[in-house]
């Protein structure tokens, strides 16, 4: 076994190379099922990080999208049970990752919420709006969202 | 016998932004078969084209700086390649300015570089682009801070543990030991397999110098079966 290459942050400068086009859109806006995810990404002063990318996936489906000057994000994608998420930003060496579910899930049957302390699997569940679905991460302090070890 | 782990921590205070964005609660650990092993995302949605491979034919003419190849392979924990998965790359120009707007260092930029590309790995795991080398710069993370020259990678892989995003750095660089980003890696081993090596069996006479560089991917493979 070699051990894996360790990673490195993405830096502030990401932005001009790692966009394409349609990325933040796993399935075109308004097919069947499509559903659009907005939230905000914030750091433990709760300012707006506004160089963070997000990748979500579930296999099949995967979109892409930084944040804003507001820390802002948006993804249009299927509905789904859960959605795996990875955080990439300038000031994390390594990426984070996390789950977003939908808002149908049942906190206390779900396998891994099972192993979130019960005050904090709120942090793993999108709320719906009147647009579609909202989704913040906090990548510290109060309310920090529940991270994954990789 | 476990591997070592080379992995920086979320929390470096030496490289300041770490300090407000490291999460400080305990990180959830999760079965493998539940998150870690899962199939990696569906990247084949990201357009490729072998020109991307070639950063120093995206405009009308040619950069200026050092002219390199680039190239390594990309292989998972037991040494086997990571056929046709999405390798893409991000850098500085020669004189160490980024495309991106949010780059103010006072360096100019290149009307004949972008600085981004991607290719897929082939049937051997094997990656390769041209480019030019970039310059250091400056950043404002402590009094005269300078980065050392560096080439942003991106990797897939086949499963969700295996996404990497990392640094590949140049060898010899006066700048590696001062840097806190490569320094919170503890480990001088971990450190040094982000440096590069110089290629003279690549390198092309008349042409350019070449760095090889092999990249890890954290699992095994997703097809066991194939040799």
């Amino acid at each position: 076994m070699t051990a894996p290459t360790p990673s490195q942050t993405v830096g502030p400068f990401f932005g001009f190379a790692m966009p394409f086009g349609g990325d933040a859109h796993a399935v075109p806006s308004g097919s069947p099922g499509a559903v659009r995810i907005g939230g905000q990404v914030f750091d433990g002063a709760g300012e707006p990080v506004p160089d963070a990318m997000l990748e979500i996936s579930d296999g099949d489906q995967f979109a892409r999208c930084g944040t804003d000057r507001e820390g802002t994000f948006h993804f249009t994608v299927r509905r789904a049970s859960h959605l795996d998420v990875l955080v990439f930003a300038r000031g994390l060496l390594r990426h984070l990752a996390t789950r977003m579910y939908f808002p149908d899930v049942d906190l206390d049957e779900d396998p891994v919420l099972k192993l979130v302390e019960p005050e904090r699997r709120h942090t793993l569940v999108a709320t719906a709006t009147e647009g579609g679905l909202h989704f913040d991460i906090r990548l510290q302090g109060e309310d920090e969202t529940v991270f994954i070890q990789l | 016998m476990t591997e070592p782990d080379f992995e920086p921590p979320y929390l470096f205070p030496d490289y300041r932004a770490t300090q407000l964005r490291a999460p400080r609660r305990e990180l959830v650990r999760l079965p493998d078969e539940w998150f870690h092993h899962r199939r990696g995302p569906a990247f084949g949605r990201v357009p490729v084209s072998p020109a991307d491979a070639d950063l120093t034919r995206q405009h009308r003419g040619e950069p200026l700086g050092e002219r390199i190849i680039l190239l390594g392979r990309v292989l998972d924990s037991d040494g086997r390649p990571v056929r046709h998965t999405l390798v893409e790359v991000w850098q500085a120009n020669a004189a160490g300015r980024y495309v991106d707007p949010a780059d103010t260092h006072p360096a100019p930029l290149d009307p004949n570089f972008t600085g981004a590309g991607r290719c897929l790995t082939d049937g051997e795991g094997v990656y390769r682009f041209v480019t030019v080398k970039p310059g250091a710069y400056p950043w404002r993370n402590h009094p005269n801070a300078w980065r050392p020259a560096h080439v942003h990678f991106s990797v897939f892989g086949p499963q969700l543990a295996s996404r990497l995003v990392t640094q590949m750095y140049f060898p010899g660089d006066p700048l590696i030991p001062l840097d806190p980003i490569l320094n919170s890696i503890a480990d001088a081993r971990g450190r040094d397999r982000l440096v590069a090596r110089f290629d003279p069996e690549t390198t092309e006479p008349e042409w350019a110098l070449a760095y090889r560089w092999d990249i890890v991917l954290r699992g095994r493979g997703a097809t066991p079966g194939e040799s």
